[in-house]
């Protein structure tokens, strides 16, 4: 019998009853809330007259309605404008007060995006299982933790029972061997990824990323690798714990301390697939080979090295993807084969559960230092993904520099991403985003969004277009 | 959950792959905390010609006439007819939701987004995998025939076309028994609750650091 891998072993550990259909029921340890998808969720329960489960399974916190100037921020709720985000965000707090659930609110400085909060605070574990309603919280299989989104109803049925209904899926490994280049970073590593295999490439499976490229990365670029899984299909990305899992995990709020410490950190060590585990397929790219990334179009697999150019339709293989590409261009407002560095912006946003951490902030500040946004970039921000993080970025001098440069550095919370608070985009405007997703209108109605990492996102604030974040200094000294 | 046994209904053709969530349903509507009401915000960005909003009276606002859904011929439509990996995107149940308030019992595509899949079904929606070769002929033959109807019966995991032609679908039990009843899948878990309290009490004791009031 081959050996299991680190999915089959999330998968058997948390099994609480195989059925004859071929259903399972799972169990989950723990479910993060926040306020959009949740709502009807908690409604179901009271209508059914039903108690969560274990309350302290849940941990909520407010993030994709929140604004983020300080302004606004200073009045808690008081200061969201919108009165439908207001009334969303005030019933996570009443339904977290009424039930019982731990919740870090609008102006806690724990708040932050659920999926940067979860893992600084230690409250996602490896061998856990992870569920949020929320496509993003693949981000947490970066602690080999058996994490992903679920849908409103599931967010119920986990509240109500501590378990989910589910079908065991399929193994996938994602290699990425070498060394990665100078600048090349793990967004750039993830676009890479959902470039070759499609953004349905993951569909049905578990993607387990592996490699050394993989295992060199901080336990924040395994998060943003993890966290764009979604993008590739797969509801599930995994990676094996090592050192740096361990490191990054010790002493964090919800971590456990003393004997109990070191059981666990034994019982994690097994949390890798086995040599022999069988994996029903295997990609494998090589590390040297990734340059930095740029989107083009409307879905993530839209993508291109910035040293491309965006396709052109008639070179598309079959009709349909030469009419996703052709409307793409036409959404997009970009000409066939012009070339990414002559691609101009309007916007920058560094953010979103992808990009916002201390690490991805570090990474844009160095680019940004000492320079000036150019004049035609209309709004660069940096919104940090927790209160943590903005603390933390503070006490490094960050914010001075992003300020300097002529960047707004916001408070923490979901923002541009999704554009469900006040920060979008306009009609036509091009924007270099650190997010995830570049579908339309996703951030702002009609907006043109560049999936990009951070420090290739502040060489375009500098810039005014997208240059190659490798050689930036040079460009700069010539502009 | 609403039933779903057999229905004959009206197909209407949406001719584009990787249709997601975004699509289905924009972020702004995402912020009402009611189930219903979203049917009119479907699609809305490739609906209307204006940005909608949330609570807003959608009679005023310009169509956009080469949409398929503000088609004549289309109208009563329950059956949408679609393109490869449809739903992908966000975990939103509120995309399901948007399509059953509009009308739609059944979806048809050669592949959907695994999280809209687990949703739809939680909503009495059909989703129907057909193959490539198989959905490219509906695309036709919808075209071809104004009024074209589809026959799709759950039960027998078959979709007949108009001129008799049976199309077979796979669906896995557990979904299928769920929807034929209109089954509550929460009440059908809480069946296992002892099963659910003894795993509990294992798990805690094998890794108490997973339970924070250990």
């Amino acid at each position: 019998m081959p050996g299991q891998t680190l999915y089959d072993k999330l998968w058997s550990q948390h099994l609480v009853k195989e059925r004859d259909d071929g259903t399972a029921l799972i169990y989950i340890d723990r479910h993060l809330l926040h306020e959009v998808t949740s709502p009807q969720a908690f409604e179901g329960l009271r209508l059914a007259g039903r108690r969560p489960w274990r309350l302290d399974a849940n941990l909520a916190t407010p993030d994709h309605n929140v604004p983020t100037t300080l302004l606004e921020r200073a009045e808690g709720n008081a200061g969201i404008k919108d009165p439908v985000s207001l009334i969303q965000v005030q019933t996570l707090d009443d339904n977290c007060e009424s039930f019982g659930i731990e919740e870090f609110r609008i102006n806690d400085p724990r708040q932050g995006i659920v999926h940067v909060v979860g893992p600084e605070q230690g409250a996602t574990l490896p061998g856990m299982t992870v569920v949020c309603g929320d496509s993003h919280t693949a981000t947490h299989g970066a602690f080999a933790a058996l994490s992903h989104g679920i849908g409103t109803s599931e967010v119920e049925h986990v509240l109500a029972t501590q378990c989910l209904l589910a079908q065991k899926m399929k193994n996938m490994q994602v290699r990425v061997e070498g060394e990665l280049g100078e600048g090349v970073t793990a967004k750039d590593v993830v676009l890479a990824i959902i470039g070759r295999i499609g953004t349905a490439g993951g569909t049905g499976y578990a993607i387990e990323f592996a490699g050394s490229a993989i295992r060199g990365l901080s336990m924040e670029g395994r998060m943003t690798v993890c966290n764009m899984a979604i993008e590739a299909g797969a509801r599930v990305g995994l990676i094996a714990v090592d050192d740096t899992t361990i490191d990054y995990l010790r002493d964090r709020h919800y971590a456990p301390r003393g004997e109990q410490w070191e059981a666990a950190v034994a019982d994690w060590r097994n949390l890798v697939s086995d040599a022999d585990a069988e994996f029903d397929k295997v990609v494998t790219l090589d590390a040297a080979e990734i340059e930095p990334q740029v989107s083009w179009g409307t879905s993530p697999e839209m993508v291109t090295g910035i040293g491309g150019e965006v396709p052109d339709p008639a070179d598309a293989e079959d009709d349909t993807t030469r009419t996703g590409i052709t409307r793409a261009l036409e959404y997009m407002g970009l000409a066939p084969k012009q070339k990414i560095t002559d691609i101009r912006l309007d916007k920058v946003f560094i953010g979103s559960c992808t990009n916002s951490r201390i690490e991805d902030l570090r990474a844009a500040a160095k680019v940004a230092k000492g320079h000036k946004v150019a004049d035609s970039i209309a709004l660069a921000m940096v919104v940090p993904g927790s209160g943590v993080v903005k603390r933390q970025a503070e006490e490094e001098g960050l914010d001075r520099i992003f300020i300097d440069a002529g960047f707004e550095w916001r408070e923490p919370g979901c923002s541009m991403c999704l554009a469900m608070n006040a920060d979008k985009l306009g009609a036509g405007e091009h924007c270099a985003s650190t997010s995830n997703r570049n579908f339309e209108g996703r951030q702002g109605y009609g907006g043109r969004t560049h999936l990009v990492s951070p420090a290739m996102a502040a060489a375009a604030a500098i810039a005014g277009h997208f240059v190659d974040v490798r050689h930036f200094d040079a460009e700069a000294q010539e502009a | 959950m609403q039933k779903f046994e057999r229905l004959d209904g009206l197909v209407a053709p949406l001719d584009r792959a990787n249709v997601d969530t975004d699509l289905i349903i924009p972020k702004q509507f995402l912020k009402s905390i009611k189930r219903s009401g979203f049917g009119v915000n479907l699609f809305d960005e490739l609906r209307y010609l204006d940005e909608g909003q949330p609570g807003q009276d959608v009679s005023g606002r310009p169509l956009n006439p080469d949409f398929v859904l503000n088609q004549p011929r289309y109208q009563g439509a329950s059956i949408l007819l679609a393109r490869q990996n449809f739903g992908c995107g966000s975990s939103r149940e509120h995309a399901p939701w948007a399509l059953a308030d509009y009308g739609f019992r059944v979806v048809i595509a050669p592949s959907f987004a695994d999280i809209f899949y687990n949703n739809a079904f939680k909503n009495g929606i059909l989703l129907i995998k057909l193959s490539e070769a198989e959905v490219d002929r509906l695309f036709e033959e919808v075209a071809a025939n104004e009024g074209y109807r589809l026959d799709v019966d759950l039960e027998q995991q078959r979709v007949i076309t108009p001129s008799g032609e049976v199309l077979e679908f796979e669906v896995d039990a557990f979904r299928k028994h769920c929807l034929l009843e209109g089954l509550d899948d929460i009440g059908i878990t809480l069946q296992d609750e002892d099963a659910i309290h003894a795993f509990e009490k294992r798990h805690r004791a094998e890794r108490p650091w997973l339970f924070r009031e250990a």
